[in-house]
């Protein structure tokens, strides 16, 4: 088996008249954390949503356990057991959490059906998942609706996870519960895509990283190797990450 | 932090606007039966108004022709009825109900069909473009129209009551048209069939949330397209049933019809607030009460009288009484 869960070679996206990636090449490899950093603007999420062929690339591969799915529609992607957390968690408001949860669980028709072994396992990641099971999800708090979105994706096994910041907008106690939970979700081998800003976040959980500016990747490698290099987080913090 | 609460407010206004007239109307009995007409009025505008919100809501698609499945409906109705005048002559509401049953199914189904051909053709190529839906969308309504009018002709068709349906029955002095009742007893079923549907069920579950983020519905994995294009074969058949309702309340029909309703279609979908089905139910049962205590006090205010109730609810909430999320 390849060793590269997810790859991506050479994509460009078009977004309207606006070119957004240039030609990006990334890979993540199987069972690890890869972190995608980078400034406002220089083309992570763009990045994440052409991989869940929200935007389709104009140009360029993009291969998923060796399948080409740089032309697949969005419910062919997330049935290949891929799931993403957008940035604004795309948590359904008008619904319970309870029924979010079950949305995610495709062969579920009803919420007795969904795996109670992974449900109290997840409850255990994210308790308020389970407080608030039958109260709306528009009425939780924002670290909530984040603990509810990631929920929401590991709530059938899942291959890769792909989540867009995190930690955007949520208290340093909630930040560390999410380090904490996605600790756990590494251990138990799921492949994860993160994109971050907080470089203090993603030293603490990232296996391998890489760094976005201007629509391409100006760097790849250990997360580790760039936690400890001051010099070389310089020459990218420069870039602002 | 409340379980789900329902806002109760909305459905307040129906009663509250009910009561506010009474003293103008004066009699007790008059009040009666207007506001029953209006109620059957509304139920029937509902039937025709929820498929088209969840359209809108599901998938931002604005539906201009959706009146031509109403009048397809009502012409449907009168070949089967016509055909079917022995069940019709007859005093026993089971015996109508024989030749009714029949003809509202056939004109879902045809509704329904001709339902999927415009989604197919008039729709899908403009999803995401609101000037092209408007423009084409009436473009479809227009043809529509022209082939109905090949078919049953250009001229207005009686689509008179059958027997058992006509009369009145009596509340003390206020006198309640048969029909009227029988209208607002359909429209309840729909509403209940919709409601379960759209709470209880998987499906419902995947509407609901597809009309607030549809973009996350398909990255869970879901076929929205599909999901939408059931969503308006359902609704043209809930328009084309509308329409069998509708034409044996006017008692007649004609090929302009669709467009006669549209309009108050769409205030009732505006006050409902978009993609709501709840929404569209107070929506529709204001409008019916509105138009035909209007009509009765200040007959020639009656169609502006909705548009300023229209406007009366964007002030208060300006997204419509039931909003939803997005």
């Amino acid at each position: 088996m390849n060793e590269n869960m997810l790859s991506l070679q050479g994509v460009h996206t078009h977004i309207g008249a606006y070119h957004i990636l240039h030609g990006v090449d990334l890979t993540v490899p199987r069972g690890k954390l890869t972190m995608l950093l980078g400034r406002n603007g220089a083309g992570k999420t763009t990045t994440l949503r052409t991989i869940m062929g929200l935007w389709h690339a104009s140009q360029g591969r993009i291969t998923f356990n060796g399948q080409d799915i740089t032309q697949l529609a969005t419910p062919q992607i997330a049935s290949m057991n891929v799931a993403y957390v957008p940035e604004n968690m795309g948590i359904f408001s008008d619904l319970s959490v309870k029924e979010n949860m079950l949305l995610a669980a495709r062969w579920a028709r009803n919420a007795g059906q969904i795996d109670a072994e992974r449900l109290k396992w997840i409850f255990t990641l994210f308790p308020a998942v389970q407080t608030f099971w039958n109260h709306p999800a528009g009425k939780l708090s924002g670290g909530q609706k984040q603990m509810l979105a990631v929920a929401r994706a590991i709530v059938e096994p899942r291959e890769l996870l792909i989540i867009d910041e995190p930690s955007k907008g949520l208290a340093p106690a909630i930040i560390n519960n999410m380090i904490d939970a996605f600790g756990q979700l590494k251990a138990s081998g799921v492949t994860i895509l993160l994109v971050e800003q907080n470089f203090n976040f993603a030293k603490r959980l990232g296996d391998t990283v890489a760094v976005m500016d201007n629509g391409v990747i100006v760097h790849a490698g250990s997360m580790k190797e760039l936690a400890e290099d001051e010099a070389l987080q310089h020459s990218l913090l420069g870039l602002a990450i | 932090m409340n379980k789900i609460d329902f806002d109760w407010k909305p459905l307040a206004l129906v009663p509250v606007l009910a009561l506010l007239v009474l003293p103008f109307i004066g009699s007790g009995s008059t009040w009666v039966t207007l506001t029953v007409a209006g109620l059957a009025m509304g139920m029937i505008i509902f039937i025709i108004a929820s498929g088209l919100t969840l359209v809108f809501g599901l998938m931002d698609v604005l539906n201009f022709g959706h009146g031509v499945f109403i009048a397809l409906g009502a012409f449907v109705a009168t070949s089967v009825l016509g055909a079917m005048g022995d069940y019709t002559a007859s005093a026993s509401l089971w015996r109508n109900m024989m030749a009714v049953l029949p003809a509202m199914v056939v004109a879902m189904l045809v509704a329904g069909a001709v339902g999927v051909a415009f989604e197919r053709f008039i729709v899908r190529p403009v999803y995401g473009n609101h000037l092209k839906q408007i423009l084409i969308t009436m473009g479809g309504m227009i043809i529509g129209e022209e082939l109905i009018k090949v078919i049953w002709g250009p001229l207005q068709i009686p689509l008179p009551l059958p027997e058992g349906m006509r009369g009145s029955i009596f509340l003390g002095d206020a006198g309640v048209e048969k029909y009227r009742v029988i209208a607002v007893v359909v429209g309840l079923l729909v509403f209940g069939i919709l409601l379960w549907v759209l709470t209880r069920t998987k499906i419902g579950l995947l509407i609901r949330a597809g009309v607030q983020d549809r973009e996350m519905v398909e990255s869970l994995g879901y076929r929205i397209k599909v999901l939408f294009v059931g969503v308006f074969v359902v609704g043209s058949a809930l328009a084309g049933l509308g329409g069998v309702m509708w034409g044996l309340y006017q008692q007649s029909v004609i090929p302009q019809m669709g467009a006669q309703v549209n309009i108050l279609i769409f205030i009732v979908l505006i006050i409902g607030g978009l993609g709501s089905t709840t929404g569209a139910l107070i929506g529709a049962l204001l409008v019916g009460l509105m138009a035909n205590y209007t009509g009765f006090l200040v007959p020639k205010a009656a169609l502006f009288s909705n548009i300023a109730l229209m406007m009366a609810i964007l002030l208060w909430r300006p997204q419509g009484v039931y909003a939803l999320s997005r």
